[in-house]
């Protein structure tokens, strides 16, 4: 087996007192999608903050294609191929869709013309191509997070981090979503996912990893997950999964 | 050189208005407003493309100044050399104040607060140096010669400062096109988003502020030129750093021709108004920048193109809507 893409090695995270990522060890294997789910406050953010060098950690390594690159700072992690998408979209609002796209082309296009037309491709493999010249901040939610993932893939990275790309859209929307996230990965974009839409989870990922309380609680597929006991405790609160057990068993 | 023809058309119209046989009083109206619009826009390419708002533009605008008139009186330097070390003078104060400031991550009115205790500084310590004439000032001598920088006609000194001000707009415009524009544009906007897609802030933040000190600078430099007398209020007052913010602000923030409107317009109001007066009212054109100010930022936060734009796209859509009713 080959080396993953991105090691996250016993990494912590403190706040003032509060342990926010505490011991944290995942793995991201080239090629796939790995999921990263957990409860409210369960400190997936901050890991993704973390990974993308946003954060610094308090303590512990984050290797990437086999390199230590703790505590390098995001633009950097950039420029080597990670990107990131935040939770709650970040478009630049004075500019118009191709614009914002644009930041993002510019980092492997430094003249203007090419980064254009890689602007404008990837614009359109977002289905994004009929609203290039409209300012950002007219678009709605689905739309603002579609050209949240267009500005990062058009910084051609290796590794995707998406931070609930899926949240705020209707069921309809998820549906046109879920091929869209498939195609990264098939072109060869590592990705790693929060998500709060468990049946995107489950049909996208490969392999996922719970969060609860700044710790990984479980791992595995997504199926062997949802029927730890552990992690439907983690949600629904001590003895829940043997409450729900035993509804089941009545 | 794409998109550089409305640069052109406008100073080349503007490069013949003294064959149009205007008063000295017009002409030197028209240098002063073009000697602001330059440290405007100056301060645009950080305050309009970078969004940092400097409430301290007169550190480079007395930098480039001081330079120009200490070298040469004091030190003997040719005053086309001098002229250029004052501009060279601008960026390095850039450097080090944007150096100090953006690298300890100050931002927004810290940021504004901070440039203006630089100038402050600045000024305090000119007005006691030796080296810059202290309290009395630096006199550069009378000296009508092309080597010394100076003209007899005002219609030259005109097309000196439209020639700087021509070479900042080019600057502006291809600033506009770069990479370079496109990430300061995107760190205005959202630092964190920008970052998150491989931008430098700081590093971009740092560029945009010498590029910004060197074009005030330059606008300093003129004025030593010009009225051949500079001391420490007139060098680094906050006259000039309130006069290089408001213009782009009421012409339009981030646009090229911007701090050349808003310049115009300012000092047109300003001198209408004093002309209305007879001169018997002191400070009046402050009171009508502090006015024009208020109605921009209540009306038009866009500034005047941004207002002419937006007029302009009202009287097309009807139209546009007509067209696509037709399909």
């Amino acid at each position: 087996m080959t080396d993953p893409l991105l090691a996250v090695e016993r990494v912590s995270r403190r706040f003032g007192g509060l342990l926010a990522v505490n011991g944290v060890s995942l793995t991201a294997p080239e090629g796939r999608i790995t999921g990263l789910i957990g409860p409210n406050g369960a400190g997936k953010t901050t890991l993704f903050a973390l990974i993308s060098g946003f954060l610094k950690p308090s303590s512990g390594a984050i290797r990437y294609c086999g390199a230590d690159v703790t505590g390098e700072p995001p633009h950097r992690l950039a420029r080597q191929g990670i990107a990131r998408t935040f939770q709650i979209a970040q478009p630049f609002t004075g500019l118009t869709v191709r614009e914002n796209i644009l930041v993002g082309a510019h980092l492997r296009h430094p003249g203007r013309d090419a980064a254009v037309i890689a602007a404008d491709q990837v614009g359109r493999e977002l289905g994004l191509e009929s609203m290039l010249d409209r300012p950002a901040d007219t678009l709605t939610v689905a739309g603002r997070k579609r050209l949240e993932l267009a500005k990062a893939l058009a910084t051609k990275p290796k590794l995707l981090l998406l931070d609930e790309v899926l949240a705020g859209l209707n069921a309809s929307e998820i549906r046109d979503m879920v091929p869209v996230i498939r195609a990264m990965c098939r072109h060869g974009i590592t990705i790693m996912m929060i998500e709060h839409v468990m049946q995107a989870v489950m049909s996208l990922a490969e392999h996922v990893f719970v969060l609860a309380e700044g710790r990984i609680i479980a791992e595995g597929t997504p199926a062997q997950v949802a029927a730890d006991p552990g992690v439907v405790e983690a949600y629904l609160g001590r003895g829940a999964a043997a409450r729900l057990g035993g509804a089941r068993a009545n | 050189m794409k998109g550089l023809a409305p640069v052109f058309v406008v100073v080349t119209a503007m490069a013949a208005v003294p064959f149009l046989g205007v008063s000295n009083v017009t002409l030197n109206f028209l240098v002063v407003a073009l000697m602001i619009a330059l440290a405007g826009q100056g301060w645009n390419v950080l305050g309009g493309y970078g969004g940092q708002y400097s409430f301290g533009h007169a550190a480079f605008f007395g930098t480039g100044a001081y330079v120009t008139a200490v070298l040469q009186v004091r030190y003997g330097v040719n005053a086309w050399f001098a002229f250029g070390l004052g501009i060279a003078g601008g960026a390095l104060v850039g450097a080090v104040v944007g150096g100090l400031t953006f690298r300890s991550g100050l931002r927004g009115s810290y940021f504004a607060l901070v440039t203006l205790a630089f100038a402050e500084v600045l000024r305090i310590s000119a007005s006691v140096a030796p080296i810059t004439g202290a309290g009395v000032g630096t006199l550069v001598k009378l000296d009508l010669h092309v080597a010394a920088l100076q003209f007899g006609s005002r219609a030259a000194f005109y097309w000196m400062i439209l020639t700087l001000v021509a070479m900042a707009l080019i600057v502006t415009r291809l600033i506009e096109r770069s990479r370079f524009g496109v990430w300061l544009v995107a760190v205005r906007e959202n630092e964190d988003a920008a970052t998150a897609l491989g931008v430098n802030a700081t590093a971009i933040k740092l560029a945009a502020m010498v590029i910004s000190g060197a074009i005030t600078a330059a606008a300093g430099c003129f004025y030593v030129q010009y009225f051949l007398f500079i001391d420490s209020g007139l060098a680094y007052g906050t006259w000039i750093s309130i006069e290089a913010l408001l213009t782009p602000i009421i012409g339009g923030v981030g646009t090229v021709f911007g701090p050349l409107l808003g310049a115009l317009v300012v000092r047109g109001l300003g001198e209408g108004a004093q002309t209305v007066t007879g001169g018997n009212a002191p400070g009046l054109d402050l009171v009508v920048y502090g006015c024009a100010l208020v109605l921009i930022i209540g009306f038009a936060p866009r500034g005047l193109i941004g207002w002419l734009a937006q007029w302009r796209h009202r009287r097309m859509r009807p139209a546009a809507l007509a067209e696509t009713g037709h399909d």
